[in-house]
């Protein structure tokens, strides 16, 4: 087999070899407990833990004493939504506001808070993912206490006007959460600017480590604490702290900012190359996600008339990796929630491929990736007993 | 995830394409659900002298497809009606518990296409009286 080309940077990324390095003293060098601060062996984990927690406020224009650590992306997003809904169900409010487009972290929780009383609006999407602003502010009720919309999706790329969002729910005097994992890195994030209370991040979708997440609390934003017990991330997040993960995490985020907006250049023009490739070289096919507003490093596409798992386990036999919004990868019975919310057919949906590139790919792995998939499409195509759009609504 | 037999249809699946002219065709599934199975018959003296295949649907869905298409050609249509989604498994070395309803999907094409010829041919195969293929929605459930 040829080279591996790893197309699926949306689930995870590689972890710079400069983030493993920094992580890699506090195994068995600076092991010490943070919480232990008599000692030397305590303070310089306490001092690492400092260090990545301004690097991640000043990357988001916020203050050090409003980041905390959290175990994941989506311990963040629970925590936001259970912290805020169970701070404000007592003051009569008990509506939240979100999208159909959610992670199911977000979806899943708000299912959750329906024991609870809490009410969810989701708000729907059009063609490309976006939100409507209009329906946005009819939804708002006296009882709205949240409204909680992801920075940019992770199946299909398309980036939210967070701003304008944000001045509504400012205006309104909601809380606004964003859900920034696909996100950070990858978009400029400016909490004061975009006017978000509460962020929840993850270190692994940016070439960082697994099992550290991130969240920004605006300071006197009215939030429970999630995890109970010891005095860890002053009094609000309980469990002794990763800290080689969160230094990792530190360090992934300084790496980052240092050369942000060459990297976002650079993923761009890779990003249009296979997008304007794969539009030119195989027919019957839908850009999912908006043309423009959408991440750097996203492509997602559906090929009419064949199933996505298909078309996966014939890419990685060519040693390419990518991932699908086909039910038959999702081990469910309906193929992407998003997909189906940008009013994409079960049939179409069915044969959805996301691309998610990163810096470590180069053009012939671009140019590999077009020439396989338009192998791969014909051949099933060839195999299909749908030949056409009319098969496909039958 | 998947078998050695398994991976080894997918990727060289046996007896896939277009049939002209059969004598019995059989499709199921549908693209809502993510895989659709069609499946040919070539009949002479009540022998399966020929059989194809077209499938839209995941690795599972083509293997079992494949394998359903060898196991029942050369047979007569009263062995071929006896085929049940478990031969298809167990021919395929297993398959994941979601892809269960792959090997149905088989069992049930290569039914409808021996339907179809008894309907054509005004014949009565035993099994297949009063055959009616599942629903599409219930088979998406399975």
């Amino acid at each position: 087999m040829s080279k591996k080309i790893y197309l699926d940077n949306a689930a995870t990324t590689r972890v710079r070899k400069e983030v493993i390095d920094e992580m890699s003293r506090y195994f068995d060098e600076l092991y010490g407990n943070p919480s232990s601060q008599l000692y030397e062996l305590g303070r310089k984990s306490k001092e690492a833990i400092e260090k990545a927690r301004k690097i991640l406020a000043n990357f988001l224009n916020a203050e050090e004493k409003e980041i905390y650590f959290t175990a994941s992306g989506s311990e963040s997003d629970n925590w936001a939504l259970k912290g805020v809904a169970f701070a404000n169900l007592n003051k009569g409010k008990n509506h939240i506001i979100t999208t159909k487009i959610e992670h199911h972290a977000i979806l899943h929780t708000c299912e959750y808070l329906e024991k609870f009383g809490v009410e969810t609006t989701y708000l729907d999407v059009d063609r490309y993912g976006l939100i409507d602003l209009e329906q946005l502010k009819e939804s708002i009720r006296p009882e709205t206490m949240l409204i909680s919309v992801m920075f940019a999706n992770n199946e299909i790329g398309t980036i939210q006007p967070i701003e304008k969002i944000g001045e509504i729910a400012k205006e309104h005097g909601i809380l606004f959460h964003v859900d920034g994992v696909q996100a950070l890195g990858s978009v400029k994030i400016d909490v004061n600017k975009q006017h978000i209370d509460l962020l929840s991040m993850s270190a692994h979708k940016i070439r960082g480590p697994k099992g550290i997440g991130g969240m920004f609390i605006r300071k006197g934003t009215r939030i429970d604490n999630f995890v109970h017990g010891g005095g860890q991330e002053r009094g609000r997040r309980a469990g002794t702290e990763g800290v080689q993960n969160i230094v990792g995490f530190g360090k992934a985020v300084e790496l980052a900012s240092q050369d942000f907006n060459h990297h976002i250049e650079r993923l761009t023009v890779l990003r249009n190359r296979l997008i304007e490739g794969i539009k030119n070289n195989i027919p019957d096919v839908v850009l999912n996600g908006h043309p423009t507003e959408r991440l750097p490093n996203n492509v997602n596409f559906s090929y009419k008339f064949v199933e996505g798992e298909s078309i996966l386990l014939l890419l990685d036999m060519e040693g390419i990796s990518a991932s699908s919004g086909s039910a038959c990868t999702s081990g469910s019975l309906d193929p992407s929630h998003v997909l189906l919310a940008t009013g994409l057919d079960h049939g179409t949906a069915h044969g959805s491929i996301r691309f998610t590139i990163s810096e470590e790919i180069t053009e012939e792995d671009i140019d590999f990736t077009i020439e396989t998939m338009k192998k791969i499409i014909d051949r099933l195509r060839a195999m299909s007993p749908i030949k056409n759009d009319e098969d496909l609504k039958k | 995830m998947y078998s050695e037999i398994v991976m080894d249809h997918f990727r060289n699946p046996r007896n896939v394409g277009h049939m002209e002219n059969a004598d019995g065709v059989g499709q199921v599934g549908n693209p809502k659900c993510g895989d659709i199975m069609k499946i040919y018959l070539k009949i002479k003296d009540e022998l399966i002298e020929d059989v194809k295949f077209e499938t839209f649907g995941c690795g599972s869905a083509i293997a079992s497809s494949s394998m359903a298409t060898e196991l029942i050609k050369g047979k007569s249509i009263h062995e071929a009606v006896e085929l049940t989604n478990k031969a298809v498994i167990e021919a395929l070395g297993g398959l994941p518990p979601v892809k269960v309803h792959c090997s149905v999907l088989a069992e049930q094409a290569v039914k409808s296409a021996l339907y179809d010829y008894a309907q054509k041919t005004n014949k009565v195969i035993k099994g297949l009286e009063n055959y009616k293929a599942e629903d599409d929605e219930i088979h998406c459930q399975q």
